[in-house]
């Protein structure tokens, strides 16, 4: 383990964590809170730490895969820490853990929060949260990327594989820097023509800063105690066509820029993606048509909590509580699909829940045809082997988390709907629960024991960095000398 | 003319056998000094020992003055380079061997850069041979003309067709006079049938029609003509790759076994349609299992020859499917055909039909053109197209009037798009294409028909 390259890298988190925090100083220098004085207390603090750190380069800048799961992992784990030192001493939240729960939650776009009383908050404090979702729905070490002049190896692209969702990363551009700065301008592009048309819609400044944020990272954090039902419904349509945006493969948008359109709508996951939607979409619509009394309205709110569910932000437009069965269970299962690979959505990702459906028609072919050699296809060429093996394996490690997960959380005496419910919410970076037992949509998760909130926190960063740089960083063969 | 071979492999030395008979000066170059002098010394040509690609080398042979360059050496890059090398040093036309699937997608692109008059993939050509068969499963052998307006067709007579006992005149009016029986095999008799030729069981006949007309003949003689939908092929050599290729377009359900693993892992990968089994071909149980019995066609494209025959056998007993054979070695010609292996597959035969095919053409310069050639009646005889361009002495006079050579056929006509077949009171015009039927050799030119 190069311990040195490590302690560089997070000494470079740390600086850019302080860079963040400008922008929540701002905010509250322009609405006059003396509460912002904790951001630069923790800028401060960050910088302290973070500027010795990178003054020197390692000597040795051997950087292998192990060094970028850790790497990763311990990043996203400082950034959370660090990032909810202004809620804990502006006094905000006052329980250590639940302002890392809520940090950690922006940070992994979840969204779950353990505020009663959002609109309560500091501004900036609201700003900090939501910004929180557009840092992490790209990934922290893909921006220092972006910024810092290293070279070499297989640093970069180790890093990039551990950070971006989905079970395999493709180069766009023949240098992985490149490829990360590519990602980065759609992501920024597609951010600033969103807040154009909500600020269009005559939605304040901050408002639209904050949902856009929550949208683009596919976060969930709103600024307003009932969520999105505050605001009109042309604002809920254009949030719900960027909330599908932002879950599909930014392969696509690159190939698009590249010109190459019937490249980019070739593309199997983003056309299944589609598919799921519009499917959901149209069974929620007829089971819904008769409570809001007109298809339309109907159609309206199918859209956006399909859209919100299956991208895994979690915002809310109507009290699906009341929702009859079929609609509410349609949900729970794009929860679990999850949003394209790519992305900044969460879940299991459409990718895998594609190749795990066709390994298992692969596997009634070999049946019926004991000798047979066959592959799996996706988007007209075959899966290598490999990447299929780390399907099976991710969807193993997935439900082991899952269910230790749900064990653990048990203790605090729930019923079994909501431990489940809160888990998969977590889990699958929603953030959001079902409305299936306590946790309605505009419950939360405040009613949780302090160690059920740590055994969350886990389960959101596992999800964000899909299980294993989690897993690795407790593992003891990682810290072995030998 | 004289014509370089770069190249002295089968193929090689089977062109250079064949050019030299037809009085070509031929002049072979090959890397190994042995395999020159294993060579019979009847084939009369200079061999020289060398890198083809070498341009002293091409020198030597007399690039410079060359009529056509033919490389057909063991690699496809070689065969590019030598031809191209071959382009700038002299003027000569030049003939490649390309057989990498790779590069067949290409060809087109490839022949117009690099300025190659003609490229042949021999497993290609030999796949859309079979193809075209697995199209109309009644028939042994399709050879198109004129760009499959019109087709050579090889059929046997069955006892079900009742043909039997009837001559060809009866038959012709019995159809209607759309298509022209073009020959009859009968044990090792070859005849090109006049009007009071009795059909017996057992004959190959061949004959000339329509692609439409041909479906109507079976038809007439009540034989299901449907094209098959599921193929079984044993061996996934480069001629099966192509061939699932092309039925999977035409929406076939293939399958293939293979022995070798990591060419069923290559076939799977580039091929999305088809179902690779990686198992022994000649493994009773497997081919059971996977459905020999059901199959509407099967075809053995393993490299011994002896497996193919032996599992088409075996395939005849036990299903009623079209049965495909493919056969490399051609010693043993007249036995395989006593053997009802169904369509035989020789792409040894494919690819020295096309280069002679464009040698010939190209002697043509003047008057006529071969455009097209086939070595039909089991090697026996040839079908010729030719290209009517000038007036001359068989031109304008009902064919009646012309003294045509022995065992010679005028088969179609093609006249503007359509496709006659003509009778005593036709004659060809200027702007036909005409398919001549032959068992004489080394006919050039359309005036070659004529009685000398």
């Amino acid at each position: 383990m190069n311990y040195g390259m490590i302690f560089f890298i997070l000494g470079w988190v740390l600086n850019v964590q302080a860079a963040f925090m400008l922008l929540p100083c701002l905010v509250a220098l322009i609405y006059g809170e003396p509460c912002g004085q904790w951001f630069l207390v923790s800028m401060g603090l960050c910088l302290l730490f973070g500027i010795p750190m990178v003054l020197s380069r390692p000597s040795n800048p051997v950087f292998y895969t192990a060094e970028g799961f850790v790497a990763v992992a311990l990043s996203w784990i400082l950034l959370s820490v660090t990032g909810a030192l202004p809620f804990l001493w502006s006094g905000s939240i006052e329980s250590p853990v639940d302002a890392l729960f809520e940090m950690v939650s922006g940070f992994t776009t979840t969204g779950a929060s353990i505020l009663t009383d959002v609109e309560s908050l500091p501004k900036c404090m609201l700003f900090w949260r939501s910004f929180s979702h557009w840092i992490g729905g790209m990934g922290v070490l893909v921006f220092l990327l972006c910024l810092l002049p290293m070279t070499g190896g297989g640093f970069h692209m180790n890093l990039l594989k551990t950070e971006s969702p989905g079970p395999s990363v493709s180069r766009l551009l023949p240098r992985v820097q490149n490829t990360a700065k590519a990602l980065y301008l759609i992501y920024i592009g597609l951010t600033v023509l969103q807040l154009v048309l909500l600020l269009a819609g005559r939605m304040p400044l901050f408002d639209a800063l904050a949902i856009t944020f929550g949208t683009a990272g596919t976060g969930g954090f709103g600024v307003r105690n009932s969520s999105m039902t505050y605001y009109s419904p042309y604002i809920r349509n254009v949030v719900t066509v960027f909330m599908i945006l932002f879950g599909i493969n930014f392969n696509f948008y690159f190939f698009l820029l590249m010109g190459k359109f019937r490249r980019a709508f070739q593309s199997e996951e983003v056309r299944v993606y589609l598919a799921f939607i519009l499917a959901s979409i149209a069974i929620i619509t007829v089971s819904i048509t008769p409570m809001y009394g007109g298809i339309e309205r109907a159609f309206h709110h199918a859209a956006f909590q399909v859209a919100s569910i299956i991208t895994t932000t979690g915002y809310v437009s109507t009290n699906f509580d009341d929702w009859p069965e079929i609609p509410r269970t349609v949900l729970l299962v794009l929860m679990f699909v999850g949003s394209c690979a790519g992305s900044t959505g969460g879940g299991i990702k459409i990718s895998r829940v594609l190749i795990l459906i066709k390994s298992v028609y692969c596997e009634i072919m070999q049946f019926l045809h004991p000798q047979i050699v066959r592959k799996i296809w996706i988007d007209g060429k075959p899966v290598d082997s490999e990447t299929v093996r780390s399907i099976y394996v991710f969807m193993a490690a997935y439900l082991l988390v899952f269910v230790v997960s749900l064990l653990l959380i048990s203790a605090d005496g729930f019923d079994l709907v909501t431990n489940f419910t809160a888990v998969a919410a977590a889990f699958n970076d929603v953030g959001l629960d079902l409305g299936l037992g306590i946790m309605g949509p505009t419950g939360n998760f405040s009613s949780f024991g302090d160690f059920s909130k740590v055994v969350l926190i886990f389960d959101m960063l596992a999800s964000r960095l899909e299980i294993f740089p989690m897993l690795i960083l407790f593992s003891r063969e990682t810290w072995r000398r030998f | 003319m004289d014509i370089i071979i770069i190249g002295c492999g089968k193929v090689g030395v089977a062109l250079a056998e064949d050019l030299v008979q037809e009085d070509h000066n031929v002049t072979m170059i090959d890397t190994s000094p042995e395999r020159l002098q294993t060579l019979s010394e009847d084939i009369d040509a200079i061999k020289l020992v060398g890198n083809g690609a070498s341009i002293a080398m091409q020198m030597e042979a007399g690039v410079q003055t060359a009529d056509i360059l033919i490389a057909v050496t063991g690699s496809d890059e070689m065969n590019l380079l030598c031809c191209l090398i071959a382009r700038k040093a002299g003027k000569c036309h030049t003939i490649a061997r390309v057989r990498n699937p790779v590069y067949s997608n290409e060809i087109n692109f490839i022949k117009q850069t690099l300025g190659i008059s003609m490229i042949i993939n021999p497993e290609l050509a030999a796949a859309m041979e079979i193809s075209r068969v697995l199209r109309l499963p009644s028939a042994i052998r399709i050879d198109p003309f004129s760009r499959g307006r019109v087709e050579l067709l090889k059929f046997k007579v069955k006892p079900e067709f009742r043909l039997s006992g009837k001559s060809v005149r009866e038959i012709d009016n019995q159809i209607g006079g759309t298509v022209l029986f073009a020959g009859v095999e009968r044990g090792d008799e070859v005849t090109i049938p006049d009007g009071n030729f009795v059909l017996q069981d057992g004959d190959l006949v061949s004959f000339i029609a329509t692609p439409k007309n041909s479906v109507g003949f079976f038809h007439n003689l009540g034989i299901h003509t449907n094209r098959a939908k599921s193929v079984l092929i044993v061996g996934g050599g480069t001629i099966s790759y192509y061939l699932a290729r092309q039925l999977a377009s035409m929406h076939v359900r293939v399958k293939i076994v293979e022995k070798d693993r990591a060419r069923c892992e290559f076939l799977t990968e580039n091929l999305p349609g088809a179902l690779i089994i990686n198992g022994d071909g000649t493994d009773r149980r497997l081919l059971m299992e996977e459905g020999l019995t059901s199959t509407e066609a099967f075809v053995t494209l393993t490299n011994m020859d002896e497996e193919n025959v032996f599992l088409t056998l075996f395939a005849r007993e036990n299903c009623g499917a079209k049965l495909v054979t493919k056969v490399n070695r051609i010693a043993f010609d007249e036995l395989l055909s006593k053997l009802d292996l169904g369509t035989l597959i020789y792409p040894k035969y494919i690819t020295s039909d096309y280069i002679i095919q464009y040698v010939r053409a190209m002697q043509n310069t003047i008057g006529s053109n071969v455009e097209t050639l086939y070595h039909i009646l089991d090697g026996r005889a040839e079908a010729l197209e030719f290209v009517i361009r000038e007036k001359s002495e068989v031109t304008d006079i009902p064919l009646m009037n012309i003294s045509l050579k022995k065992n010679l056929l005028i088969a179609c006509i093609n006249r503007g798009g359509v496709i006659h077949i003509p009778r005593g009171q036709d004659s060809i015009q200027v702007g036909d294409t005409v398919v001549v039927i032959t068992s004489q050799r080394g006919l050039h030119d359309i005036r070659d028909i004529l009685k000398k």
